[in-house]
């Protein structure tokens, strides 16, 4: 088991989603920074879809009570192991009692423990990706424990690799889309030039974005919506939808970003920067 | 049968999104279920395909597509799809709600606003059929079509933080059943005990777009009973099949 003696500001269980419910509504989900995520997972020569614990901003502190083999990606969280510092991308040894904690946020905003085998959680739906009310909790609260399997002795074929991040990428590419004919030289020109930075309201569901270009008056079917789908609402604001958000929407799709842009646009926090290229 | 045009658009690296014409039509929903049975007569694994009004989307989970070879591929299967041997079997559901003012807090208010009586309202209410033309939004939240114009009402004016599961709505031409607790801003008449939506069942959501939907006014004692059927496993809700 693994305790968690402080979960930090939003720690959640994810693999690499929820697949084949969206037609009852049921969201993806899974990891927001899926490059990272499978990353970490091959370093350690796990499935690619094996479960770790996503960790937003704050760091939690947890404590291992078997010994296995673990590797962190995505955001530097300034992470300790039993006080001595760990790096991304390397396979790390824990034994009983090794506590892992966390510093100061400094580079990028979603962080990811992987460890040998997974986190063996409750699959619902095919999938241990934590959203409720298909999961019975949101995310992981303090005291938990999580169960994984005892890995004793392993001799990882890679143990260490330096990745080059993408957190000070700003440029999301994407692609045209539904009602992308919908918008008018003055819109295009502004989504295509202007700088946009994110709004306070950023979380699993969607990112919401600071900036308003020009509005419009289009209704329309509420008709599926994707991760990554950019939603525009009459009043100009641009919403992107992430992992979590809902299958259908009312407002115009213009947008969808790339997966690989995804991924980029899950290490970003309030207040940070980027801008939209077209491919 | 009448096969009605159709668009495909790409929808990012993996999707693509069907659309017929931009109407709320019980044929048109027909033409997209059995573009669906086509489809799913081809036996491809690994796409997944859901049903919004007059669009269908289309999601390859294994990997990116060519957009031109997936846009081929539809269109044949929507030339094909009248020969579909797939027989769909669609239900007429019939769910229970309580109008009791402890539930439908803004009964009251409504019906004033309709200019009826609250017990005309729930008459009116318990005597159409509806049309599910899409399941999404929330887990387990179905678009119902086919709410009487004497029951439009527009959403209110500041939505609640929390509304609780089960509870039934009116919103503009829309009328439906929150699957669980939700910030929502429709006007709430009463309260469903059925799960719409249970993750430990088999089949999660037992309803099925093209399925319709009919609700029986019951009082609180039965709300109270179903409610306790449901948490043990035993309550049904009563069904029929609409074109057997």
């Amino acid at each position: 088991m693994l305790k968690v003696l402080k979960s930090g500001l939003y720690l959640t269980i994810q693999d690499l989603g929820r697949f084949g419910h969206r037609d009852i509504g049921v969201p993806i989900s899974g990891a927001m920074d899926v490059e990272s995520v499978k990353k970490a997972n091959l370093l350690l020569e796990n499935d690619e879809n094996d479960a770790v614990l996503e960790i937003t901003m704050t760091g939690p502190t947890l404590q291992f009570e078997e010994p296995s083999y673990i590797c962190l990606s995505g955001a530097h969280i300034s992470a300790t192991l039993n006080n001595e510092p760990i790096e991304n991308y390397k396979v790390v040894k824990v034994e009983k009692g090794d506590i892992l904690s966390y510093g100061r946020l400094e580079a990028g905003f979603r962080g990811y423990l992987a460890i040998k085998e997974g986190f063996q959680s409750e699959k619902l739906l095919n999938s241990r990706s934590q959203f409720y009310p298909v999961t019975k909790k949101s995310r992981v609260k303090d005291g938990v424990e999580i169960p994984y399997n005892k890995t004793e002795d392993y001799q990882p074929k890679i143990s260490e690799v330096k990745i080059e991040e993408h957190f000070d990428r700003k440029t999301l590419h994407v692609y045209k889309g539904p009602e992308f004919s919908l918008l008018s030289d003055g819109q295009l020109t502004e989504i295509f030039t202007k700088h946009f930075t994110v709004s306070k309201e950023n979380n699993r569901m969607a990112y919401q974005l600071s900036e308003l270009i020009a509005g419009h008056s289009h209704s329309m079917l509420t008709s599926g919506t994707l991760p990554g789908t950019i939603q525009l609402t009459p009043a100009g604001r641009l919403i992107i939808l992430m992992k979590d958000g809902q299958t259908t929407g009312g407002y115009p799709r213009i947008l969808q970003l790339s997966e690989e842009s995804i991924s980029i646009l899950a290490q970003k926090k309030y207040g940070d920067e980027l801008k939209f290229k077209l491919v | 049968m009448k096969s009605y045009p159709i668009s495909i658009k790409p929808f990012g690296e993996r999707a693509v999104l069907v659309e017929w014409p931009m109407e709320v039509s019980e044929s048109i929903l027909a033409d997209i279920l059995d573009f669906m049975d086509a489809f799913k007569e081809l036996e491809i694994p690994g796409w997944e395909m859901s049903v919004a009004y007059n669009s269908l989307t289309m999601v390859y989970n294994q990997d990116h597509i060519d957009f031109e070879a997936t846009k081929k591929m539809v269109l044949e299967c929507h030339e094909k799809q009248a020969k579909s041997k797939t027989k769909r079997i669609q239900h007429l559901w019939t769910l229970p709600v309580c109008y009791d003012l402890e539930f439908g807090m803004d009964i009251e208010e409504t019906a004033k606003t309709l200019g009826l009586s609250p017990k005309e309202l729930i008459k009116q209410h318990t005597s159409h059929q509806y049309v599910v033309y899409g399941i999404g939004f929330l887990p387990g939240f179905m678009y119902l079509g086919g709410l009487p114009s004497t029951l439009e009402i527009p959403r209110r004016a500041e939505p609640r933080l929390k509304v609780q599961k089960g509870s039934v709505g009116l919103a503009g031409k829309q009328t439906g059943i929150y699957p669980q607790d939700s910030p929502g801003g429709w006007n709430i008449i009463g309260n469903c005990p059925v799960d719409l939506f249970d993750p430990n069942k088999k089949d999660p959501c037992f309803v099925r777009v093209g399925d319709k939907i009919r609700f029986e006014s019951i009082s609180m004692a039965e709300y109270k009973l179903h409610k306790i059927e449901g948490e043990v496993g035993i309550y049904e809700p009563e069904k029929v099949v609409l074109n057997a």
